[in-house]
This record gives C-alpha cells, sequence and structure tokens, in this order.
C-alpha cells in the first residue's frame, strides 16, 4: 500500500494528478486525508526546489538607521539583507561543519599559527566583475585596520598578518587557533569588491540576490541574479522581499493573513496558539544563545564566590524556561556553552535549585544582609523584567535579599551593562566554543561582562586553541566549563530557543542552530512550494 | 496694512523664534540622553577602539556647541544635512516620510473631520434622546480604548477574518491610490475611531452654547426647522471653537501617530523620528523636530485667522 500512494504522491508533484483526486485516492486506501496531504509535503520537498515567485519575509530588527554596511551591522534586519547580495569565505553549516563559499579549501599549519584559503575562481560580484583573493584580503583589511568601526574588529585581533599568494589568501596568527575558519564566518565578513573601501554600503557582493530597493525601516527588495555561481542550492525565488515588521503582533497577524510567508521572533506567550493555524506551522529551533545575569567577580559582594554560588542554587531555572520561554528552550548550567557546540562535554553535572545550598553558602560568605542590587530593564532579553521578579522570590525563599532596579532600554548597554556590577543580559552564543569564550571571559576581552580574569583560565584556552587533537581539546573545554560553572560570575538559567514560523507553502526549511530562520539564510534557501 | 496681514506677519515672525528655541531644545535633550549615536549603532558588541573611529568619523568628538551651529548653518542655507547613522541624505529620506504622514492623515481628516461634524450636529438635534446618547457613548468609547488595542481588533476581523483590507499599511511610490488606500484602510479607520469623540463633543457643545441665544429663541418663533436653525444661525457662530479643536486634532494625525504607525508598521515620521531618537542621530530628529513644531504652528495659526474671519466684530475692529 505505501508503494501504491508514494507512487501516487509522485504523479501529484510531476503535474499528473490533482491534490483533490490524490486525497480522494489515498483515502480509498484507507488513508485520513491529513496523513494523505503531509505525504504530498513530504514528496513536494522529495521533487525538490520550486524556482520563481517572491517570498517575502517580515522581520523585527530593524530601523530607519539601518544600512547595507557590514561592518555596522548590528540587528537581524540588516543581517538579512546581508545574506541575499553577499557572502562570506566559509558558512557554518546546520550541522556545524565549515562549508565552503568564496574559499574552495581550507588548510591549516600544524601549530594552527598558517591558514591557507584558497579562493574560489569564477566567481561574479553583482557589478560583473570576478571576485579575486585581493578583494578578499582588502575586505579582511577592513575589518581589522587602524580605523576600522567594524562589529568584527574584536574575532580580528589575533591575526599578524594576511597577504595574497596566487589563488590562495593566507591568514598568519600571532597564536595557534584551530577554529579559526569558524571565525571567517562572522557576518560581517562580507567578501565586498575592493575591500568595500570607497563605497562599504553598496551592496555589492557575490550572494544570489541584488538590492532592487531600499527602505531602511520599512522594507528592502532583492532580484535573483541570472549569473550567481551557486544557484543549485540557494536563490530560488524570483524576488524576495523582506517588510520591517518589528510589532510582534502585526508581524503575526501579516503571516496569518497571507502577506508574508515567514516571520522571525515569534513570541513565546503566542507560539503555541500561532501552530494551531493549519495555514503556517511554528520553527522551534534550539540555538546557542542565552539568557543571563552577570555578576561582576571583582566587585564586592560578588567577589565572594560563596555570595556567587548561593545565587546561582538560589535561581530556579526549569520554573525560568516554563514561565519565560514557555518551553521554547532548555536550561543553562552557568558556563555558556550547550549541546549546539561541537566538543561538549555531556557529563558535566547539572546544577539544580536548591535553596538548602543556596542558604548555606549565603551564610557561608558572611553578607551583611543589605539587598543585593539586581538591575534589568524590558530590552535585556524578551522577559527580563519578569525572570528577575522570579529571581528575587526564589532568592527570597533562601533568605537571600535581592533588590530589582528596573532601568531604561535606552542607553542599557552602555549605561548598565558592563558597568554594573549585576545586571540582567544575552549572549547571542557563537559557532564554535573558543570564541564564546574568548569573546567574554577570556581577562583580555573587551566584553569580559563578568569580570572573569583568571590565568589558569586564559591558559587553558590558548592551549585548547592551538590543540588540533580533538579529544584533547574537548578534555581542556570540560575543565573551563566546570572552573567557570563553580567559579565564575556568570548565571545562566536558560538557553533560548530561536522561534519563528513560515507558512504552509514555504519549502527547503532546514533547523540551523547558528541563527535564527535557519541563521537568517531562509530567504535565500526556501522556496515557495506553489510558486 | 490690513490687521490680518500684520497678525499673519506678527505670528509668522513669532512662529519662527519658536522653531529656533524648538530646535535648542531638542539638541539640548538628545545630548542629554545615555549613551551617543556610536555606541547606539555599534550595541552591545563595540568595542572601545571600534567606537573611537566611528565618533571621529561623524565629527562626535567636535564641541557640542560647534557641532550645533554648524548644523544650523547649514538649515539656514537649506540644507538638512546627512543622517549620522546610516549617511543618507536627511531631506530626501525626510520628504518621503512626511508624504506617507500627510497622506495618512488627509485620508483620517477627510473622514473624521465631516462626520464629526455631522455627528455633532445629529447629536445637538436629538439631545438628550436616543441618538445624541448612542453617538457620545460610542464615540467617548472609541477614545478610550487604546489606539493599538483598536488597531489589533480590527486587524484581526477585518484583515484576518474576513480578508478585506491589509494588515500591512507599508506604501510606496510603485503603488496606484487604489492600492494604496487598500492599504491605508484599517489604519484610517483606527485614526477616525480615535478622533471622532474630542471634535464631535466640541461640535456638539459650541452649537449646543449658541443655542441659548436669544436670537435661536427668534427663529424658533419664527418657525424654522430644528436643522435649518443649527445650519444657518447657529453653526456660523460656532465655527471658532469647532475650527479649533479640528486643528488640534489635524496636528494630532500629523505629528501624534506613531503606535499607529508601529502597529500597521507604516513608514511615516513618527516611526522614522523614534528610530533616530533611540540611535542618538541628532541632526535628523532636529529636521523632524522642526517640521512637527511647524505643523503645530502653522495648523494654530490657520485656526486663530479663520476664527478671526468667521466672527465679523473681529474682522472689522473698530
Amino acid at each position: 500500500m505505501t508503494d501504491q500512494l508514494k507512487h501516487l504522491s509522485e504523479k501529484v508533484t510531476k503535474g499528473l494528478m490533482t491534490r483533490r483526486e490524490f486525497v480522494g485516492r489515498a483515502a480509498a486506501l484507507g488513508v485520513t486525508a491529513a496523513v494523505a496531504n503531509s505525504m504530498l509535503a513530504s514528496a513536494a520537498k522529495a521533487a525538490g526546489p520550486v524556482r520563481g515567485g517572491t517570498l517575502k519575509l517580515g522581520a523585527s530588527g530593524g530601523e530607519s538607521t539601518n544600512t547595507q554596511d557590514p561592518a555596522l551591522t548590528a540587528s537581524e534586519v540588516p543581517l538579512y539583507n546581508l545574506r541575499h547580495w553577499g557572502e562570506t569565505l566559509v558558512d557554518v553549516g546546520a550541522d556545524g561543519n565549515i562549508e565552503y563559499r568564496m574559499a574552495e579549501s581550507v588548510e591549516g599549519s600544524a601549530d594552527a599559527k598558517q591558514w591557507v584559503f584558497k579562493i574560489r575562481k569564477g566567481v561574479p560580484f553583482s557589478n560583473g566583475k570576478d571576485m579575486t583573493p585581493e578583494d578578499v584580503l582588502m575586505t579582511m583589511q577592513r575589518h581589522s585596520n587602524e580605523d576600522s568601526q567594524s562589529g568584527a574588529l574584536g574575532i580580528m585581533r589575533g591575526i599578524e598578518d594576511m597577504k595574497v599568494d596566487g589563488d590562495n589568501f593566507i591568514v598568519n596568527l600571532s597564536t595557534g587557533n584551530a577554529d579559526l575558519p569558524y571565525l571567517m564566518a562572522d557576518y560581517h565578513l562580507m567578501i565586498q569588491p575592493g575591500g568595500g573601501m570607497d563605497d562599504p554600503g553598496a551592496g555589492i557582493g557575490t550572494g544570489p540576490y541584488t538590492i532592487e530597493f531600499d527602505e531602511p525601516g520599512v522594507r528592502h527588495g532583492f532580484k535573483r541574479r541570472e549569473d550567481y555561481w551557486d544557484a543549485e542550492n540557494r536563490g530560488f525565488a524570483e524576488f524576495s522581499e523582506q517588510l520591517v515588521l518589528n510589532d510582534a503582533t502585526a508581524r503575526t497577524a501579516a503571516l496569518q493573513s497571507g502577506q508574508v510567508h515567514m516571520i522571525n521572533r515569534v513570541d513565546p506567550k503566542v507560539a503555541g496558539l500561532l501552530d494551531r493555524a493549519p495555514s503556517l506551522s511554528v520553527k522551534s529551533t534550539a540555538g546557542r544563545g542565552h539568557y543571563v545575569f552577570i555578576m561582576h567577580v571583582d566587585t564586592a559582594p560578588f567577589d565572594n564566590n560563596e555570595l556567587r554560588l548561593a545565587l546561582k542554587y538560589a535561581i530556579n531555572r526549569q520554573e525560568m524556561v516554563d514561565k519565560i520561554l514557555r518551553g521554547y528552550g532548555s536550561i543553562g548550567n552557568d558556563f555558556p556553552i550547550n549541546a549546539g557546540y561541537p566538543l561538549f562535554d555531556t557529563s558535566i553535572a547539572q546544577r539544580a535549585h536548591d535553596l538548602a545550598k543556596a542558604a548555606e553558602h549565603y551564610k557561608k560568605s558572611g553578607h551583611d544582609g543589605s539587598p543585593i542590587i539586581l538591575r534589568t530593564a524590558d530590552g535585556a532579553f524578551p522577559g527580563a523584567v519578569d525572570a528577575a521578579a522570579l529571581f528575587q522570590q526564589s532568592a527570597q525563599a533562601a533568605g537571600i535579599p535581592l533588590e530589582i532596579k528596573r532601568e531604561p532600554n535606552d542607553g542599557y548597554w552602555s549605561e548598565v551593562w558592563n558597568v554594573q556590577p549585576f545586571c540582567a543580559s544575552y549572549w547571542g552564543g557563537r559557532p564554535v566554543q573558543d570564541q564564546m569564550y574568548s569573546t567574554a571571559y577570556l581577562s583580555t576581552a573587551d566584553w569580559n561582562d563578568t569580570r572573569f580574569k583568571v590565568p589558569e583560565f586564559d591558559e587553558m584556552l590558548l592551549a585548547a586553541r592551538a590543540e588540533i587533537d580533538e579529544v584533547k581539546r574537548k578534555e581542556i573545554y570540560s575543565k573551563m566549563a566546570v572552573m567557570l560553572r563553580d567559579e565564575g560570575g556568570l548565571i545562566l538559567p536558560m538557553f533560548n530557543d530561536f522561534v519563528g514560523a513560515i507558512a504552509a507553502n514555504v519549502g527547503g526549511w532546514v533547523d540551523d542552530p547558528n541563527g535564527p530562520l535557519m541563521n537568517n539564510k531562509a530567504p535565500i534557501k526556501c522556496w515557495l512550494t506553489d510558486a | 496694512m490690513h490687521p490680518i496681514l500684520k497678525l499673519v506677519a506678527q505670528r509668522l515672525a513669532l512662529g519662527l523664534l519658536l522653531l529656533f528655541a524648538a530646535s535648542i531644545l531638542i539638541f539640548v535633550g538628545t545630548s542629554i540622553l545615555p549613551g551617543d549615536v556610536a555606541q547606539s549603532i555599534l550595541g552591545q558588541s563595540a568595542t572601545p577602539e571600534a567606537l573611537a573611529n566611528l565618533r571621529a568619523e561623524l565629527g562626535m568628538d567636535q564641541p557640542a556647541l560647534t557641532r550645533y551651529f554648524s548644523w544650523l548653518g547649514g538649515v539656514l542655507q537649506g540644507d538638512l544635512g546627512t543622517a549620522l547613522t546610516n549617511g543618507r541624505d536627511i531631506a530626501e529620506s525626510l520628504g518621503s516620510r512626511l508624504g506617507n504622514t500627510l497622506f495618512l492623515a488627509f485620508w483620517a481628516a477627510v473622514i473624521a473631520v465631516p462626520l464629526s461634524i455631522f455627528l455633532g450636529l445629529l447629536a445637538v438635534r436629538y439631545k438628550d434622546r436616543w441618538p445624541d446618547k448612542l453617538i457620545s457613548g460610542v464615540t467617548l468609547t472609541t477614545i478610550s480604548i487604546p489606539e493599538f488595542m483598536i488597531g489589533y481588533v480590527l486587524i484581526y476581523w477585518v484583515s484576518i477574518q474576513w480578508g478585506m483590507f491589509s494588515s500591512v499599511a507599508i506604501i510606496n511610490e510603485s503603488m496606484s491610490l487604489g492600492q494604496k488606500l487598500n492599504a491605508i484602510a484599517i489604519p484610517v479607520m483606527v485614526l477616525t475611531l480615535v478622533v471622532l469623540a474630542h471634535m464631535m463633543r466640541m461640535t456638539r457643545a459650541a452649537i449646543l452654547n449658541v443655542m441659548q441665544s436669544a436670537y435661536i429663541e427668534t427663529a424658533e418663533l419664527k418657525g424654522l426647522g430644528m436643522l435649518k436653525i443649527i445650519r444657518k444661525h447657529a453653526f456660523p457662530n460656532a465655527i471658532a471653537p469647532i475650527v479649533n479643536v479640528v486643528m488640534l486634532n489635524l496636528a494630532y494625525l500629523v505629528v501624534g501617530v506613531v503606535v499607529v504607525e508601529v502597529v500597521f508598521a507604516y513608514p511615516g515620521m513618527g516611526q522614522y523620528l523614534v528610530d533616530h531618537v533611540s540611535k542618538r542621530d541628532v541632526p535628523v530628529v532636529q529636521a523632524c523636530g522642526l517640521i512637527f513644531a511647524a505643523v503645530y504652528i502653522g495648523l494654530n495659526l490657520v485656526a486663530d485667522i479663520v476664527s478671526i474671519l468667521a466672527n465679523p466684530r473681529l474682522r472689522h475692529p473698530k
């Protein structure tokens, strides 16, 4: 019977039979309409991508202040723009492995100090010129030179020098880094002609689309390129449009009424309800992003590890996941790594909610009982004010006096985060452990927002970075995680999922833990099944 | 010189002075907000070097006074400058946003103003009877509900359930007038419901006030019909307060609809201003502030002139 059905569903996708006929024939074989329809959907997927049509995305995270300059990209809408017209040397695939884009292959030296990227040939920019290794070099220079304003400046810092040798782009590092290819997947590092030195916001790159219209904070439109080098895998819709819909209700309404085909950031509060609508499906993808409370370990009273442990035991992680994330997430263990990372050690014990232990550590800390001020704002992460209130309640049950100080969203990232000793914040996660740790837990890191400065930890990080043997690396990372869990200033109650939604006629969806909506690539990798 | 011309000239001069004062207030206001434009652009992931580089490029390392006067100099020569955040020409981006705002305000006004005056007249005609109570009840209800709530309710029914109009009001130049009107249909409904009560109640009160006068009684005794009395005798004498409240509401439709813009993703001035305030993009905030202030001052001027023209005693002073 299944063979028969399979045969029939293939007939439908080839257009030899109508959908209605198929459901009727399937019913004759004793299959319900719902099952028959889902069979059709999977048959359509097997039939491969459909080209054409206008794929519309309704996205939050766009302002009228946005530019197309990759160096200044910090929010989601500009990021979707970059994915349309630009490409990086490599991508991190949904499986966590390196996918080659502008580089054809990558080879590292034994000490991981020298990396050779073989640059793909015959890839045209949208201005008609072929992309060359010089363009790659100049792009990297723009993001790392002295007067760079790039958001990627931090990750470019370990680079000693870069050069072009024939078809190769060569990077020399001051200390070995086995993860360098992952760093090159950073979205700021879109390869631009001449490095984008003359006109960084021109939107010219090697991506599958070119800009049709560009109205920051309103909408962005793209047209498929005929001369795109990888048309097999990306750029299926003829036109791709992005509407900036910052209001959560406006976004869901637009999807429900069919005005867009996909939306990002579905509010967990409504995700369950929204998923019941037959014309769409909610897509929740476990990611590496996490919501945190951070303490400066060099500032009283948080310089006392007993007090830090007391707070870590006092927080109720499961309650946070259930109430703040509505189940769209998983509990954290006070270090910023989860199973989404390669080389994650699953054997590290999970810290439990334990009021007795919290009270005990609090007593040992000898804190004078004055209220501990926790700063929070709506903008710290979605639900941050509620999460702080839950934290306050559970801490109180352990006899720890927390006082919530609510801060304005405006200026939160400049006046509170990384300035005040105890506040709510979030991290988006990084593709590899090394990058996450070096961004925020290395002594010298600019964004060391917990002021965690332990030479032993730094040494382990550098050792792991240069270690090619994966078993040894995993071991080092495991030790670092335990150290951070037990001594760090990070309280990490939850990892948040990326929750988006797509219409029923969108094909090609793959869960990608690297970022929201298939690492912002859904518009260029999905297609309209009825285009 | 005719006294009215003189008044207009005086008012215009005063208006310019007010605009100047407003620009100083806006500049000072945005300067004392925490954070600056560089920090706002680069966000949480800013490194100190990148911040310093960006500040230098945007000229933020200059003293505030220098920045203000160089901006003022530009404006006096008709140059609004470029946005700090994305380097776009402000006059250009602002022009299309202003056009959109006026487009929405115009259509909302075209429906709301005649409707509210008509309902006001109707309420006077049936004073204290059920049509009066119904009109007052409904309009007071809609003005009491927050506008985003009305927006959501209308989106749910009109757009999602009935599939009649678009829930996203993004309009652009390539759309035909019909398409644009379809896109802004729900926001226009929302705005109409929001401003209706104020104008309707004012019309009702102003006319009722006039209706107490002796000459209305005379007209009644002459045997004129109620609607005719209102139209010919009461309304012309109640124009001044009505025009005042209409102008206030028009000003609101231009400068105060940011919430409605957000709910419908309408590309108007409000959202544009808010985005740039949150990024501390002072030149854009200044330009928007000047336009908003000019709209307020201009509409108030119109209201004053109309009330003078409508009143023979003021029109022909002794």
